[in-house]
Order: structure tokens, then sequence, then C-alpha cells
């Protein structure tokens, strides 16, 4: 019998250590010896950087070394993980990304020194003792500005401040759907850019070993591999084997922790220089100017309907913003992880998107939780809900209209995917009815007699995760395999090691990775380790974001262990004289079909590693197996959100009273996990859609650039979350799960603006772009009143 | 520099500390007690809270002079001699309460002194606002709610704790 094994809601192994002060983040290790680094940054948005002097700053106190950019001209810049193409075939422009500012400041927060130093405070104080002259030139600080005529240049290779012109789709079946629609729909929408923000602030030690050469860098990663490969292949010129990453307890990414960044070059690339350990630590104020912001997307978007309300066709134009430098993956969150999900969960027969990514002097953007298919999610459920009322129609009954049927998979989109199953109708009526939409115009009644204004608000979505196959990825622009490693060690005793590619930062991974492996090998959780986050340990591994750590990386620990139990069975079948073929492996035994003869697990791993009677001459020694993962297509993941919000009229103040989340995302490993990665991913959601927004003011200065200016989800602004499955498998991988990570960020945003603009139906409101903040909707509210009086 | 001693976690100790020195510093860099984090810098999240004579405070906000024959308890001070949790900490785990732990420590300390001081009982709306000074990113807060609200009964010994 498998205990906690499959769909159990097993209590998490990593809490032991995190509720009692225990954790072992980045910022929580010291190495022998070390000193710490102080990035000196630009708080010019755009400026000719003359000169850096740094004499004065050499002599303060505990100063060990001071390097600026001309130190990095002789290595690499912060390589770009995707290349995209634009329409006339070009690829995108890429210039180069500098570790530390050579020539021009692009950005607030462009690192320009490193001041290494005996102490944190001795580096900062010496940093201030830097002189810049710093030439300020006009600065672009959002899209409509980079796009107007004669804008000033970020980079001057890239005109008109275009880094790529991007499309996909077929064109004339847009226009021809056009032509013969009954009713166009348009709806110009913003998606508000984000600070990412996970409560652990990015830090790094870079570390050298002058007897062996090894450098190691201890980063906050959710990655390390992928750093290992990027910093090392790319910037610094390291071979994989004199460098190690480790990448310990993390403490949250959302995205933001994928990326290689330049201050993780820097330290390993002073640490050889100055001979000794370097520990840096952001602090909250360097997270908001240096960590890959998300979303920030304009588009115009047409939907053309026939009388029925039936979608023939979908016209989208984007906007993107990349900020200062392309970041590790940003050219591929606007394009293939948005774009192509402009499907959504419709049979919409045409579809075509234009996509232009654009420079500015803003910190870059890049993924963020969801990652593009959030920012088509609002998008199409915005259209809908839309399309719904200037049609006259129901929104449940235009959505019903439209659901690709579950008779229909695999379905092929007209825009590159192919969903390979769902039954969108299933969570839809499953999310109504835990939501009891059919009881919400008695709650709107009960609002207005205290005098509120409640609205109801539904989004549906499918979304693409464990972005897969290799080949396909690389067709598209990623520069990596987008495969899993997983090795599986099964030690003498019978106790096992797995070491994965994958990286818990949150996920619960060795909880969940322990279910898995108890399910497959019959071993107690108490006998299974998991090992990640360190490329000294893990063979390979692109590590963990686009929810793929269960369906990629858990997939390939599940061929990795069949390995293990082929195998095994080869032994068994030696030591009990059996054929290979009449041995079962089930619960933990291997056993001869039809007979009482069975050897424990232990029994066959001990007899792997002490092989006194054993088929030496066609099996080696030992138990242990590692396998390599590449899926055959995305996982497709989808669901229906539901909102209720109530607004005060007279402060404009939005509640979100009721949330309710239906999601199918295939086979459940961990139910109490599921459900909690859902909540966080709605609650970031609902802080999108409501509260959360990085604004740049004109001159390129971040103006909501601290904790005290950029509104974070509080408890009192997040209701219950309700959360449901409904579950069809993913067709393509051994265990059938789709992936949970991102579907909360992804369903809600639409289903909280869906509830906004329904509660103001009586004020003439058509769409409200995030985030509905409290003045918005008061001067939405107060702008409409006279209009209301003369009805 | 100045020399200060406090009690931390039923210790006696004493640090060099600079005048500048914040407790949070203290405690991670001279006393590496890093279970207490530091998550931002002005005093929004709450990833650094503990306890200094009984109160819960956010240890970026205090001077480590300021401490000078304080009584500080730290998240790792709520680990009985045993090994065995505090309740608060059993039901963060009972109801799955954290995620990246990163927020946890401060959370723990809030929602402790958050119970203390409500005798009487605590509503939903009680804990969400107590937990005001506390940022989670991973949670959604869900979760941290019911644990509370599952720890204030155990906390006052109003029902035996779920394992006894």
């Amino acid at each position: 019998m498998v205990v906690d094994g499959i769909g159990a809601s097993v209590k998490r192994k990593e809490d032991l250590r995190f509720l009692s002060g225990r954790g072992n983040y980045v910022d929580d290790m010291n190495r022998p010896g070390q000193a710490y680094g102080h990035f000196l940054r630009s708080d010019v948005p755009h400026g000719k950087l003359n000169k850096v002097d740094i004499s004065a700053a050499l002599k303060k106190p505990g100063v060990i070394a001071i390097y600026t950019g001309d130190d990095f001209a002789a290595v690499g810049g912060v390589p770009c993980g995707w290349q995209i193409h634009s329409k006339d075939g070009s690829p995108m422009v890429e210039p180069r990304h500098p570790v530390l500012a050579a020539g021009k400041v692009r950005h607030v927060g462009d690192p320009i020194a490193l001041v290494v130093a005996e102490t944190k405070q001795q580096a900062k104080d010496a940093a201030e003792a830097i002189i810049l002259d710093i030439e300020s030139l006009p600065a672009v600080a959002n899209l409509t500005a980079a796009l107007a005529p004669n804008a000033a240049l970020v980079h001057d290779e890239a005109k008109g401040n275009i880094c790529f012109d991007w499309h996909i789709g077929d064109k004339a079946a847009v226009e021809a759907g056009f032509a013969k629609a009954h009713k166009i729909v348009r709806l110009d929408l913003t998606n508000n850019r984000l600070v990412p923000n996970a409560m652990e602030p990015r830090a790094a030690i870079g570390d050298y070993d002058v007897s062996s050469g090894e450098y190691t860098l201890y980063t906050t990663s959710q990655n390390p591999h992928v750093i290992r490969l990027l910093m090392g292949a790319f910037v610094l010129g390291i071979p994989e084997h004199k460098l190690r990453v480790v990448a310990p307890d993390v403490g949250g990414g959302f995205g933001s922790k994928i990326f290689h960044y330049a201050e993780e070059a820097a330290l390993t690339w002073a640490a050889a220089k100055v001979k000794r350990p370097i520990k840096w630590t952001a602090d909250r104020t360097e997270a908001f100017i240096t960590d890959a912001h998300g979303r920030d997307h304009i588009s115009v978007a047409e939907l053309a309907l026939d009388a029925e309300g039936h979608f023939l066709a979908l016209k989208v134009d984007t906007q993107a913003n990349m900020g200062a430098y392309l970041s590790t993956f940003a050219p591929s969150v606007p394009t293939y992880l948005s774009a192509t999900l402009l499907a959504g969960v419709y049979k919409t027969a045409a579809i075509y998107a234009e996509v232009k990514a654009v420079f500015t002097n803003t910190v870059p953007v890049d993924a963020y939780r969801g990652a593009g298919r959030p920012e088509a999610t609002f998008l199409l459920e915005r259209i809908v809900d839309v399309a719904a009322r200037e049609m006259n129609m129901d929104r449940v009954e235009i959505r019903k209209k439209n659901f690709i049927p579950k008779d229909a998979f695999p379905y092929q989109t007209p825009i590159a995917l192919q969903y390979d199953s769902g039954d969108y109708l299933a969570t839809f009526d499953g999310a109504l009815k835990a939501a009891d939409y059919a009881g919400f115009e008695a709650r709107r009644k009960a609002a207005a007699a205290k005098g509120k204004l409640r609205g109801i608000g539904i989004s549906t979505y499918v979304e693409a995760c464990g972005i897969a196959p290799s080949a396909v990825a690389g067709a598209l622009g990623a520069r990596a395999g987008l495969y899993e490693v997983a090795n599986i060690r099964v030690h003498p005793t019978g106790s096992v090691t797995v070491f994965t590619g994958a990286h818990s930062h949150g996920q619960g991974h060795e909880t969940t990775f322990a279910q898995l492996v108890s399910e497959q090998l019959g071993v107690p959780h108490d006998m299974i380790d998991i090992v990640h986050g360190d490329t000294g340990k893990v063979p390979f591994g692109m590590g963990t974001y686009g929810s793929r750590s269960l369906s990629v990386g858990g997939s390939a620990m599940v061929k990795a262990m069949d390995k293990i139990i082929d195998k095994g069975k080869k032994i068994a079948a030696h030591l009990m004289e059996a054929d290979v073929h009449d041995i079962e492996f089930k619960d933990g035994k291997f056993s001869v079909v039809g007979t009482d003869k069975a050897k424990s697990f232990g029994e066959i791993a001990l007899t792997a590693y002490v092989p006194h009677n054993y088929p030496i001459e066609e099996l080696e020694p030992g138990l242990e197996e590692t396998a390599f993962y590449d899926p055959k297509n995305f996982t497709y993941p989808g669901g229906c959100h539901i909102c209720e919000v109530e607004i005060d009229p007279d402060t404009g103040v939005t509640q979100v009273i009721n949330f309710t989340a239906v999601d199918d995302v295939g086979r459940v490993i961990n139910p109490m996990i599921v459900e909690g990665q859902v909540q966080g991913g709605v609650a970031q959601g609902i802080g999108q859609a409501l509260l959360e927004h990085a604004i740049y003011d004109e001159s390129g200065q971040l103006l909501s650039g601290s904790m005290m200016d950029y509104t974070m989800p509080r408890a009192d602004n997040i209701p219950n979350i309700f959360v449901g499955t409904e579950t069809t498998l993913c067709t393509h991988n051994p265990l059938g799960s789709k992936g949970v990570g991102e579907v909360g960020a992804i369903g809600s945003p639409p289903a909280v603006i869906n509830a906004v603009v329904d509660a103001l139906r009586d004020y003439g409101v058509r769409h409200v772009d995030m985030p509905a903040t409290a003045a918005k909707i008061w001067s939405l509210i107060d702008a409409n009143q006279p209009k209301m009086a003369a009805e | 520099m100045a020399q200060i001693s406090l009690t931390v976690n039923g210790k006696t100790v004493s640090a060099d500390v600079e005048s500048r020195t914040l407790l949070v510093e203290m405690l991670r860099d001279k006393l590496h007690l890093t279970g207490t984090h530091v998550g931002c810098d002005t005093s929004q999240c709450g990833a650094c809270v503990v306890q200094v004579n009984g109160m819960s405070v956010k240890a970026c906000t205090m001077l480590a002079v300021q401490a000078e024959g304080a009584k500080v308890l730290t998240i790792e001070g709520l680990v009985n001699e045993d090994g065995s949790l505090h309740p608060m900490q059993e039901m963060f785990r009972e109801h799955h309460a954290l995620q990246c732990g990163y927020c946890t420590p401060g959370m723990v300390m809030s929602a402790i002194d958050l119970v203390n001081s409500h005798p009487e009982g605590l509503t939903e709306e009680q804990i969400r606002h107590g937990l005001e000074g506390n940022l989670c990113r991973c949670t959604g807060y869900h979760n941290i709610v019911k644990a509370i609200a599952a720890a204030w009964p155990i906390m006052h010994n109003k029902v035996p704790m779920a394992a006894e």
C-alpha cells in the first residue's frame, strides 16, 4: 500500500525548517573571508556617462577594489535567450547589455560601479565618494513617448526604438471574417506594468577557489543551470566544469528570478580579481529599479461577430515595452507566450496579431507569473464582455456559444497551438454553480439597499505551460533546450535521493516529488530526499518557470524511475530464478507472477550494490538512473474564475467579496498545494486588477518605487478564495498533469475588471483599465452622475 | 562602536555595534539568527518582526542600541528544547500557511502577538486587519488567516491540541 502517494494532501516536508527559522536563503549564507559588494547605480534615466572618478572612493576605509564599465569591456554582454524575427525576416535588434554601464546609462538603476569593501556599510559609504559626470539626455519613459516621431533613441541601432515588429496568423482570413461581420467590437486596453516583488530581495555571493580555479556563484535563482550556461558561456567565458551555481532556499520568484542579472556576473568576475568571496544583497529600493518588471502592453483589439454572436475573427495590435535592455526571455512574452493564446477557449475561426516590441528608458520587462498569457486572457475576456453587452447578449450565453466543445480535442487553433485536452463547459458550469451565479441578482439588490454597487464578473481561459518540445521552441527562437532532467539514486539500503533540474522557491517540490517517488517505488517519505538548486549535484536542468516543474520535471522522474524498475526486475529475476517477463513490481515488491515468491525494493537495492549473487555478465552493479524528458507539446490548463465586488460609490473603494476559481490543471498530486498555488496566483491577479502599478513619470523616474508607493495586496484586500478542480488529463505526458503555478494570475484579472464594469453598469462605463483604484472609480462615478440624473 | 547586552531567546548576549546598526542587522549579522528576514527598507513588509519585551516590533525600525537590556524573542526561540513547535507554528504547517517561507517568521511573530492581545476572541476581519503590517506574496493570505484562527483556541486553552 502506498501511503501519501499521488492525490494525498501531504503536509510539507520543507515547512519545519522554514517555520523554525532554519531556512537557508542566500543572504543567510556567509563564506570564509567574505567581502561585501555594493553597486552604485544611475539616478539619471538616460545620460551620457562621461566620467566615473573613483580616486577619492578608493581611499575610503575598508575599500578593497572598485570596478567600472571599462573593467568589463573585454567580457561579454548579458545575453538574451530568445530571438524573434520581424515581419520582414530581419532578426530583432539586440543591443549589447553591458555588465556595468559603458558610455551611457539607460534607466534609473543601471549599475555604474561595483565597490568591494570589508563591510557592507563601508562599501555603501565609499560609493558615495564616487564622482559621476553624467550628461543628461532626453528620456523615453513609456511606449507612447518611445514611438513618437523623433523620439530620443535608447539605443542608436534601434531606429524608432523598435526592437522587432512581428506578426502571426492569417491576415487575409481575418479580413474576410471582418468583411462578413454583423458587428465589429473594438476595445483599447492597457495591461498595467507590475513589479514582481518576491518577498526575498535578490542576493548573490561570488566565490573563487584559487587552488582549483573553480568559480561558485550562490544566487537567488529559479534555474541555476540556465544561469551557469548564460553567465559561463556568454558573459565570462568560464567552462561549465569550473563553474558551480547554487540556488538554495529562494524566497519566491514569480518569474523575476529566472533571468541572468548583471550583478551575478559582476560579483563572480570580481571574486576572482580580489581572490575573496563577495556578497551582495539587494535592498527593496534596488529590487524596484533592477528586478525585471512585468506586463506593460498597450493593445487595440477588434472582434468580428455574426448576428448570432459567433466569433468570426479577431485582430490584435500590441505594443510591448521591453525596457532599456533585453532581459533573458523578454522577446518571447508578448509573442509566443501571448499572441498564440488569443484563441483562448473559443473556436474563433481566424486570428491575426501584430506585436511591436519597444525600447524605453525603464527597467527591463520580462516574464512575471503568467508571462503573456494574462495579457492575452485580459484582452479576450474583456472584449467578450463588451461584445456581449453591445450585442444585447448574456455573458454566459455568448461564452457557451463559442466554447471549443470537449469532443473537438485535439484542437488545432488558427494561431499555431494545438490543445490536447480540456472541457471548458465543465469548469464553467462548475464555477457558476460554486459561485451561486444564479443567485447573484438578489445579492446585487441587497447591496444596493446598503448603498453599495455590486457586480459579478466571469473569466474563462486556457493557457500554455511547460513550453516544449525543444525543437519547436528552437524554431520559434528559443536559444536553449526545454526538457527537464532527473537523476534517481537508490542507495544500498533502499533509501532514495532524487536530483531534479526543477527548482522550488515556494512550490513545495520536496513534498510533491517525494509523493511521486513514494507512489511509483513504494518507498516511504522519510526514505526520500529531493535535491535541487545546485549544479554541482544535479546533472543538468532547465529550472522552474512556466508551470513546468511537475509536467516536465516530474515526467523526467517517472522516466528515470521506469528505468530503475526495469533494472530491478532483471536483478529480481536472477535472484528468484524466474524469467524477467514474469516479474511484476507493485507496492514496493518485485514478485514472480502467479507465485508467492517476492523480493522487497530494499533487497533488490542491496543486491545491486553487493553483487555476490548477481547477473554480472549482463548487468552493471548499482541502482541509479538519469532521464531527460523532452515533452511532445505544451500542456493546456484552463478554467473559469468568477469574481464578485462591491463598490462604495462615495469613495470609489472596490472590495472583492467572493472569488471562485474552478480550474483544470490535469492530474493533481497534492490538492493542498494546488489550492495554495491558485489562491496565491489569484491574489496577485487581484493585486494587478485593483492595486498594483509601476508608474514612471515623463522624465523616467519610477514614482511607485517603494512598498510605501507601490500597493502590494495585504490581507484585508483579498477575500477567501474558493478553489475547485475539474480534471481532464494531459494526453502526452506520463502523469497527465498540466501545471498550476500561473492559472490564478492568468484567470483572475479580467474576472475582477468584468465585475467592476458590471457594478458600474448604470454609469455608462464601457471599460476600466487596471488598476481600478479608488481614485479612478470615484472619478468615473463622479463624471457620470449628471447623465444618471438626466435619465 | 558601542557594546550592548540584552537577552535573546532566553540567553544573555552582548555585541559590539555601530550606533547606526539596526536591531535586525545585529540579530542576523552578529548573532547569526538568520530566521528573522529583511524584505523591504520602508518598514512595510514585516518579515523582520520579533518580540521585544513581549511586544511585536519590526526589527528594521529599531536601533540595536535601543535594545540594551531588553528581552528579545525571535522565531528560533519559539521552538521548544525538544524540537517541538509553538502552536502557531504547528497551525501554519497544518493549514499550509506558507510557501516560500520568507515572510513566515515575521508573520508567525505578528500572529502570536495578535492572538495574545485578543483573549476575548478574534474574527476573520480582525485577523485580516491585524496582518496589515505583514506582506506575503505567495499564499494570498487565505491559509494564513485560517492558521491564526485555528491557533487562537489552542493558545487560549479552549481546546486541546489536535496531536495530543
